[in-house]
């Protein structure tokens, strides 16, 4: 069953027909999404050929949506587009917009989140790697090989490159869903809603939390599990050497003075019965542990 | 981006929020100048992007022009928090009789935007919260409405300021919009003793992510961030003398992350003398806390991002060894979409073009981990070491660095 994302979720892609959106439809095709179109105003009526099918470019997500029942878009366009990108696609009815760019004003982000949520459009992103259902659809940049077998876990990241390290690590014992939430101040889905979806998940069994330094994320998500989660739970937190005041590469990745910092979110998360490894190996090695407990 | 009190001040003023008349001067006799010109009396404040600068003597009344010239020469060069004060805002006093505190910030939390507002302006809000959470009125604003006059009045009674400060909320409300600014805060805001609203400090912090399509920003020095095509970051801590601390030919800080900005790298200078190069913001933030983990200190973090191409991966280097305290470079990379036979042949090809001249760890994992491993088993370099694993290789990167100065 997974979360969010399914063997039946009809995809369409917004900026498809640009080089990123072109390489990365090709890529989620051939990992097993059904696409079913493509987006974009001045290239509408061409048709564009994938590895086993052919599909059509829409000139609007509505058109999209209304010729082939699509609900999930994931969105390639430049920073400047965004907001009009996921306004379209939450006015035209898509259930999920999973939205890769990075770079994106804040004051805009604010805006289409704002937007998608009155109309119940779940935004996974912005600057992030999207989702991937392993041996069911992948919607975003993740690279399906990494970890291709499903299995128990549930993964939900705020860093890319660690949800691949992790996903490496664990390839042996597999994925129900893995989503890369992303890495900007204001994102659309957060840990808790992941982790709320992943103890809904039957086929989820526990679940690695991925975060890092910014915000305060991490520790409203340990009150949440200390409430609410009765999956096990293992997390991972980067940025313990990160400076005050410096943003490390994420845009949201910033220790303001003494909130925000890794010790921090390990102890709220430590103190929520979250075992915390302190590499992303050691990580690897207690969600290991952990389900050998749970078999 | 975080603006100086002077920038912040022009800001508000061009918004039409009331701010004292001021000038800044980079040097004691423009100082003096500068106080005559605004009347003689003035108050002489450091210019450095951090709080805690009345506390650290950074701000001081100075009754004439003689006055200012010293209190400036006092103040110009002082480091507050780490932070040299390279220029002194001098303002005409104003005689206050309220303070208050105003801001709008982001709620990262609800993905919305806050006003924040109190009638105990003057200290730190955090210890007004902390000791009287009912004493800081916290208002989310909708961001399709913006700060209207009702949403105004509503900030303003909410925190139990007076109606009159509700043109300024409005105003300062356009600068966070009009500015793409990620905070405007004003503390304090202050009614004088004449009854006039008038902003007497202000901290702006501007999202870099909006700089396309902020072209004042681009333009002169004042806005200046070092990136190619930002103006050359007039004042901003350190250039060229800002060096300081060390002795001559070292390579400060300040111009490191420039150098690093001008290529389009992604560099934060730590102080440490592990130098780490990775894929991925994430990536790069664990190995730095790996490696402290063995012991060391990360000397930078870089953050290369997907491709790994040779040029990226020999400016990387090019910016890591430049900085005189690294020991030993660890370049992390987890090869997802460009697989890690094509990353090796980056490394190689950077080391064709970049003297090596520190020994450097290479961990490769992902997609074409052993084929990429191979290319650089392949590659006879004295000092190119490679691990299998980031612990490994963390650990290697630690031990050689310590080594070196032995």
């Amino acid at each position: 069953m997974a979360i969010f994302l399914t063997k039946d979720s009809k995809v369409i892609v917004q900026g498809m027909t640009g080089a990123e959106g072109m390489k990365h439809t090709r890529r989620m095709s051939a990992a097993g999404t059904e696409i079913v179109g493509g987006v974009n105003p001045r290239k509408a009526g061409r048709v564009v050929e994938l590895d086993d099918r052919a599909v059509p470019v829409f000139g609007t997500v509505r058109e999209a949506v209304d010729r082939t029942g699509a609900d999930v878009s994931v969105i390639f366009v430049p920073p400047p587009f965004a907001e009009a990108a996921v306004t379209e696609a939450a006015d035209a009815g898509i259930g999920l917009a999973v939205l890769i760019t990075e770079g994106i004003p804040v004051h805009d982000a604010v805006a289409f989140q704002h937007h998608a949520r009155r109309r119940g459009t779940r935004v996974i992103g912005p600057n992030c790697p999207g989702l991937i259902t392993p041996g069911q659809s992948n919607a975003g940049i993740i690279p399906a090989d990494i970890a291709p077998q499903p299995g128990p876990i549930g993964l939900v990241s705020k860093s890319g490159t660690l949800t691949y390290q992790l996903m490496h690590e664990l390839r042996d014992t597999g994925f129900s869903t893995c989503v890369g939430i992303g890495g900007d101040p204001v994102i659309g889905t957060s840990h808790i809603d992941c982790l709320t979806a992943f103890e809904a998940d039957p086929e989820t069994e526990l679940i690695v939390l991925i975060g890092e330094i910014g915000g305060d994320a991490e520790e409203r998500a340990a009150d949440f599990i200390a409430a609410h989660v009765t999956k096990p739970v293992v997390a991972y937190i980067a940025g313990f050497t990160a400076p005050e005041g410096r943003t490390m590469g994420h845009a949201g990745a910033i220790v303001s003075g003494s909130s925000g910092t890794a010790a921090g979110k390990r102890r709220a998360l430590e103190a929520a019965g979250v075992r915390v490894g302190t590499t992303p190996t050691e990580t690897a090695r207690l969600v290991r542990e952990q389900w050998e407990d749970l078999r | 981006m975080d603006l100086f009190e002077h920038q912040a001040r022009e800001l508000f003023d061009s918004y039409g929020v009331l701010v004292p008349p001021a000038e800044v001067a980079r040097t004691a006799p423009e100082a003096r100048a500068a106080a005559a010109r605004l009347g003689g009396r003035v108050v002489v404040k450091g210019q450095v992007k951090t709080g805690g600068r009345g506390k650290a003597g950074g701000v001081k009344m100075a009754a004439d022009p003689a006055a200012a010239e010293l209190t400036a020469r006092q103040i110009l060069g002082m480091a507050i928090k780490g932070h040299m004060a390279r220029s002194v805002m001098l303002a005409q006093p104003v005689e206050v009789a309220e303070e208050y505190y105003v801001s709008y910030a982001l709620d990262r939390a609800c993905g919305t935007f806050l006003a924040i507002a109190s009638a105990e302006g003057g200290m730190d809000i955090e210890d007004v919260a902390a000791a009287r959470p009912d004493a800081v009125a916290r208002i989310p604003i909708d961001p399709g409405e913006g700060v209207t006059e009702a949403v105004a009045r509503r900030i303003a009674d909410a925190a139990h300021l007076p109606a009159d400060v509700v043109p300024t909320l409005r105003a300062l409300w356009r600068v966070m919009a009009a500015e793409d600014a990620l905070l405007v805060e004003v503390n304090p805001l202050v009614r004088t003793a004449d009854g006039v609203i008038v902003a007497l400090d202000g901290k702006v912090t501007l999202d870099d992510n909006a700089r396309y399509r902020q072209g004042r920003w681009g333009v002169g020095e004042e806005y200046g961030n070092g990136h190619p095509g930002g103006g050359a970051l007039g004042e901003a801590e350190g250039a060229g003398r800002a060096g300081g601390v060390g002795g001559a030919g070292e390579v400060s800080a300040d111009v490191l992350e420039r150098t690093a900005a001008a290529k389009g790298l992604n560099y934060v200078k730590l102080d440490g003398e592990v130098g780490v190069i990775g894929n991925g913001a994430g990536l790069v933030m664990s190995t730095l806390d790996v490696v402290a983990g063995c012991g060391a200190r990360p000397a930078n973090f870089l953050d290369i991002g997907g491709g790994a191409s040779a040029q990226v991966m020999a400016d990387g280097l090019t910016v890591v060894l430049a900085d005189p305290a690294v020991r030993s470079v660890l370049v992390n990379v987890f090869g997802g979409i460009t697989a890690c036979d094509a990353v090796a042949h980056g490394i190689v090809a950077a080391l064709e073009r970049v003297r090596l001249t520190k020994p450097l760890v290479v961990r490769l994992d992902g997609n074409n981990a052993e084929r990429g491993r191979a290319v650089l088993d392949e590659y006879p370099h004295p000092l190119l070491h490679r691990a299998d694993t980031m612990d490994a290789a963390a650990k290697r990167a630690a031990e050689l660095a310590a080594n070196v100065g032995a």
